[in-house]
């Protein structure tokens, strides 16, 4: 018979389950997950074991409207994949739809782009490093450069009248010319910004708390980077030299001189680093743009395509032709050829993909975009097995990981 | 490599073939296609017998070059060998293509939903999956002329 001592003492057995690691949720609330990302990581003390992700639900069904739409009303869908850097996005859709039509612009409406696509690339690695510095504790350098964004957002309004969703150009070239302003504020721009992006380098670079955050972080070997299809400045970290606009030219690209910034091991740093040397070949890039812009006969700005070009406004109003055609293309009269086409442009963080299938009709049959967000991110749990957990953060900082661009 | 009118060379693969002739270019050193850029799915509803296409665009960062294999798929049995095993990329991006046509990859560690959400049933971008409300009319064709 058991006495009511016995029992308590089964009773008190202590039953402590052999879990060996703990388990953390990273995200989704924490400001460095961007409200959508879900890393379960198990940790051993403060140490990264494994981890795995869920990459949130703000799927949009682009791909499936893009279906019902014409291609024209595209564009804004384009926008709203990585915003940070939307005027590459848009560019990257009508290079797409140029290609599958047969449309040459000229050499001016290239130029243009170029100079636009690369202040959009300033302005996605101006936010990338910056908010790199806050994550590793650095307020300071990013209320300082933050401001400069507002700067190129104001050329964009000069351009388009959009900041952030830009919805820029047309098929064949862009809506309006650029007003003297634009160049105006754009070499304003380039005056003013270098000596602070300088004063940002010098915050950082060297510093060695920064160093000692970043350094040996973060890093995947070159073969895992190619395997897990790496492109843009997370790749060029790893050390490969591989630019589509060297690579594969688009936009007159081969008319500009510029270098391809390369690391050596792909660690977090190297990808700060190749993001900073980035910006100032950007900015060569818009100085070169500008010039060759005022080189070419001045008021070009779109292909003599009367079919798929859309009309300015002020054309539609008064003339006949330009109103037909303006319905024509806004209703999706006009049908596209049948073909496949698949257009890549170097976008801010990587290779920005279009797969258009065209059945001859209005709309796409199937369009597919290819982000490189959406392909890298995969790579995160290994990026940060072994990493103390505070790396973890800056790690997914520096991928530059865009939630509008993941989940197309 | 003779490309089609739009610059890149596009092959039709038989199924059984899919993962050795992508595992030949892989491996090739004249060829060596050793990064996967893209992975999606097709819906050609009309096609009997070859109702689903997934494609593949292939690229040698070496040699520049680009292309583009499709394997074509009976939507009573859309089974595809994974190619996890060449391209740790194609992980996700099978996700994503079952996700959204159902085509289920063989082979693959982890097949789940990635975009939608776990309790679907549906594969939304197939074609028979309305975007709208079937029923509404203003949006038809016959309206505009067409």
């Amino acid at each position: 018979m058991k006495t009511n001592l016995e029992f308590t003492a089964e009773f008190h057995q202590p039953d402590i389950p052999d879990i060996p690691y703990n388990t953390l949720n990273l995200g989704p609330t924490h400001p460095a997950t961007h409200g959508i990302f879900q890393n379960v990581l198990k940790l051993d003390g403060e140490r990264i074991v494994s981890g795995e992700q869920t990459i949130g639900y703000i799927h949009r069904a682009f791909e499936k409207i893009a279906e019902r739409r014409p291609f024209y009303q595209i564009t804004p869908l384009t926008d709203r994949l990585n915003y940070c850097s939307a005027p590459i996005n848009n560019t990257g859709w009508y290079l797409t739809v140029e290609k599958l039509l047969g449309l040459k612009v000229p050499k001016r409406v290239d130029y243009m782009r170029v100079m636009v696509m690369e202040l959009a690339r300033v302005a996605d690695h101006l936010i990338c490093n910056s908010i790199l510095g806050v994550d590793t504790g650095a307020l300071t350098g990013f209320t300082y450069v933050y401001q400069y964004r507002e700067k190129i957002y104001e050329i964009y309004e000069e351009i388009c009248g959009a900041r952030l969703t830009t919805n820029m150009g047309r098929i064949g070239g862009f809506e309006r010319d650029f007003n003297p302003r634009v160049f105006e504020l754009t070499r304003k721009f380039l005056q003013e910004f270098p000596p602070v992006w300088r004063e940002f380098e010098n915050l950082l670079t060297r510093n060695r708390i920064f160093m000692d955050r970043t350094i040996g972080t973060g890093g995947l070997g070159v073969e895992r980077a190619l395997n897990y299809g790496f492109t843009g400045p997370n790749l060029r970290a790893c050390g490969i030299d591989y630019d589509l606009r060297t690579a594969e030219p688009y936009c007159s690209y081969e008319d500009f001189k510029f270098d391809v910034p390369v690391g050596t091991t792909g660690d977090t740093y190297d990808r700060y680093v190749v993001r900073n040397e980035e910006i100032w070949q950007s900015l060569s890039l818009i100085e070169q743009a500008i010039k060759k812009i005022e080189a070419e006969p001045p008021g070009v700005y779109h292909a003599d395509a009367d079919h798929y070009y859309l009309p300015p406004k002020q054309e539609v109003y008064k003339n006949m032709e330009a109103l037909i055609y303006h319905f024509k293309i806004i209703m999706g009269e006009i049908d596209a050829p049948v073909g496949e086409v698949y257009q890549a442009v170097e976008g801010a963080n990587g290779e920005l993909g279009f797969y258009l299938i065209s059945d001859g009709g209005r709309t796409p049959y199937r369009l597919h975009f290819r982000r490189p967000c959406f392909i890298y991110y995969q790579a995160y749990p290994e990026m940060v097995k072994g990493q103390m957990l505070s790396d973890a953060i800056v790690v997914m900082s520096s991928l530059n990981v865009i939630a509008g661009e993941l989940d197309a | 490599m003779i490309p089609d009118e739009y610059g890149i060379f596009t092959a039709e693969v038989p199924l059984n073939q899919l993962y050795r002739v992508v595992h030949f270019l892989f491996k090739d050193p004249a060829l060596e296609f050793n990064f996967l850029t893209d992975i999606c799915g097709v819906h050609y509803p009309d096609d009997a017998g070859r109702e689903l296409a997934v494609v593949y665009h292939l690229q040698s960062m070496r040699h520049n070059t680009r292309t583009r294999l499709k394997v074509f798929v009976p939507i009573t049995k859309p089974e595809v060998p994974s190619l996890t095993g060449i391209y740790a990329s194609a992980n996700w991006m099978e996700r994503e293509t079952y996700d959204f046509y159902g085509v289920q990859f063989l082979g693959h560690p982890d097949l789940r939903r990635i975009l939608n959400m776990d309790e679907m049933v549906d594969f939304p971008l197939r074609k028979e999956f309305p975007l709208e409300d079937p029923l509404r009319e203003d949006k038809k064709d016959y309206h505009f002329g067409r």
